[in-house]
């Protein structure tokens, strides 16, 4: 198999409350065969809350990030759907508005870079998908996962908006019929969970303004995926993993009922079928444990 | 023209059935139908109520996304029946079709819904221009192209209330006041002619009508029949209250502006710093959670807390390209 290389923009979270998602991500790329150039100049991506205070200073910025993958000549790819989003949608403003692209290149001369938009963006999970393929990745699975049911949680910042999100990958997404994480489940070997919160917002982005709106909708989640009889939860975010996974006690008093799975990071579980051990994968990490492997 | 010839498709309708007069529970009906590859969603209620069952009951009035009338929910998904053609709907769904109100707990009977919480919410933002005018004005209160783009299409809206109840927030919190409601309010904010801009801002900003209790889903945007992109209204909002210079400090302005500073002086995110430049004394709410999370090594250490490579860059482009100040 060709080696895939690819720039890598690891977002915030990999780097301090998710580090199992670095560590799984890493594995998994080297069993893959395909090598990350990590963006090591980037900054944050604002996350959509720097977006609600200065609009235009969140575009330079993420243009600047961009910048650096199109220096590489590699396409960017994301590991956290918050990160996508808010980047390809700086992508998809620029090159579709050459004023507003003059002025952010302006601002980007001053460090003598330029945001030319050559590069594409893409989140991990796509990356796979369009570019190795789910055959592939069946041929390499040497543990398939199949006692598991396996609940998968999309999050929102990868399907929504549509128009957008499918702009900047191979695979179509339908917003409100998912497939792309239930396809790598049932390749990695395992059995999907169907349940209505799949494609459901989790909360994440206002546990600090509107901590009971965001445990009902934790709540509700988790509650779905245990209500399908799923063994563990799978998402491609780490800012969905991080509330479903750290908010439980506040998402079980909000709805009125006990709810706990572990939740995995998408490429934990392609790890654990492609035969990763337990510490590659950071499975200690979670604070609902693993404890099936 | 279409040169294709129309085809036609058998589908399986589950259907909404609830009279609040009569009904103890809802309950579904099973409809079999032939689909032409021409008809519209409002069609195929048409046709349950005057092939199947005259007692089924929906709104409809324009025929033309016009009126905002008949929007319902097709497997979960707001839509506007008149607009919508099944042959999308086929495509997104495949051949059994679950026909729902809006909002199944608001239903009256079947399609219709009760949605004096949509009207209540849409009447408190004003949505109306507030403005002393002279009774007998020498010329006409002229915009230029350029100010009314400003409306960013938000005066489109038909009030058909797909984004409402498509909204997860709404379900939850009924003091929310939704994105139909914002980003009408928005489009008021835009109009030079509106002289309550401030006072309007202001009344949104209070923490009740939760414009900062947007989750950024996206689903009001992914519904919108007349792509007037409610949540990007809502984001305006939120960069008008800090470009006038009024948003006042909370958790949620802090916690936008928070950002800026962890970039500033990492390029990356110090997440400990911004939950506690957000939060204030109030966290030591967050304390237990941190100690569970600092146990599973979820938590960096201040000195392990990542910079970005050439942050010098990153702070000279802060210096200059800010916009924004609090």
């Amino acid at each position: 198999m060709e080696k895939l290389k690819y720039a890598l923009f690891t977002g915030c979270t990999a780097k301090q409350s998710t580090p199992e998602q670095m560590m799984s991500t890493l594995a998994v790329a080297e069993k893959l065969n395909i090598e990350l150039v990590e963006l090591t100049e980037a900054s944050c991506c604002g996350a959509s809350h720097l977006q609600d205070y200065d609009d235009f200073l969140s575009l330079v910025l993420n243009a600047r990030n961009i910048a650096y993958a199109e220096k590489h000549g590699l396409t960017m790819v994301t590991i956290c759907n918050t990160c996508q989003l808010n980047t390809a949608m700086t992508k998809h403003r620029l090159d579709n508005n050459a004023d507003l692209k003059n002025k952010v290149n302006e601002k980007l001369k001053e460090v003598g870079l330029e945001y030319k938009g050559t590069s594409n963006i893409t989140h991990f999970l796509y990356a796979i998908i369009d570019d190795i393929g789910l055959d592939k990745i069946k041929e390499m699975v040497v543990t398939p996962l199949s006692q598991f049911n396996i609940a998968p949680f999309y999050g929102c910042h990868n399907i929504r908006p549509s128009e957008l999100q499918n702009g900047s990958h191979k695979t179509k997404e339908d917003p409100y019929n998912p497939t792309s994480l239930d396809d790598l489940i049932i390749a990695c070997g395992g059995q999907t969970v169907e349940y209505l919160e799949k494609n459901k917002c989790c909360g994440f982005h206002v546990e600090l303004q509107a901590p009971k709106t965001a445990a009902i909708l934790t709540g509700n989640a988790i509650a779905g995926a245990m209500d399908g009889n799923a063994d563990w939860m799978v998402t491609p975010c780490p800012l969905c993993h991080l509330k479903l996974d750290t908010q439980t006690h506040h998402a079980s008093e909000a709805i009125g009922r006990e709810v706990e799975l572990p939740v995995l990071h998408m490429q934990q579980m392609i790890g654990l079928a492609l035969g990763c051990s337990a510490d590659e994968l950071g499975l200690k990490h979670h604070l609902a444990e693993v404890n099936f492997v | 023209m279409s040169t294709n010839s129309i085809t036609t498709q058998k589908v399986n309708f589950k259907v909404f059935r609830f009279n609040a007069d009569d009904d103890y529970l809802p309950y579904y009906e099973d409809y079999n139908m032939e689909v032409t590859s021409e008809e519209v969603v409002l069609d195929i209620l048409n046709r349950i109520k005057w092939d199947h069952d005259g007692s089924f009951s929906y709104r409809r009035s324009c025929r033309h996304g016009i009126c905002g009338a008949c929007a319902i929910k097709v497997n979960g998904r707001s839509t506007l029946a008149c607009k919508e053609s099944m042959t999308t709907m086929i495509e997104m769904f495949g051949t059994d079709l679950v026909l729902e109100p809006l909002s199944i707990k608001r239903s009256v009977k079947d399609m219709i819904i009760d949605k004096a919480d949509f009207w209540d919410k849409h009447e408190a933002i004003h949505p109306y221009l507030i403005s002393d005018i002279e009774e007998d004005p020498e010329h006409e209160h002229l915009v230029t192209p350029e100010q009314a783009e400003e409306l960013l299409e938000a005066d489109l809206c038909i009030q058909c209330g797909a984004c409402h109840y498509a909204c997860p927030v709404v379900e939850i919190n009924e003091d929310f006041f939704g994105p139909a409601a914002f980003a009408k309010a928005y489009r008021f904010e835009a109009d030079v002619r509106d002289d309550a801009h401030t006072e309007r801002l202001l009344y949104l900003h209070e923490e009740k009508q939760g414009l900062w209790d947007c989750v950024k889903c996206f689903e009001c945007a992914e519904v919108c029949p007349k792509e007037v992109n409610p949540i990007d209204k809502i984001t305006k909002l939120h960069q008008m209250l800090f470009k006038k210079g009024v948003a006042t400090s909370n958790v949620a302005t802090r916690h936008a502006v928070g950002f800026k500073h962890s970039i500033v002086k990492r390029g990356v995110l110090d997440e400990g710093q911004l939950v506690l430049y957000s939060e204030g004394p109030s966290i030591i709410k967050h304390i237990p959670v941190a100690i569970k999370m600092f146990r599973k090594g979820k938590i960096a250490m201040p000195w392990a807390i990542p910079k970005s490579d050439n942050l010098d860059e990153i702070q000279k482009l802060v210096e200059s390209s800010s916009t924004a100040k609090f």
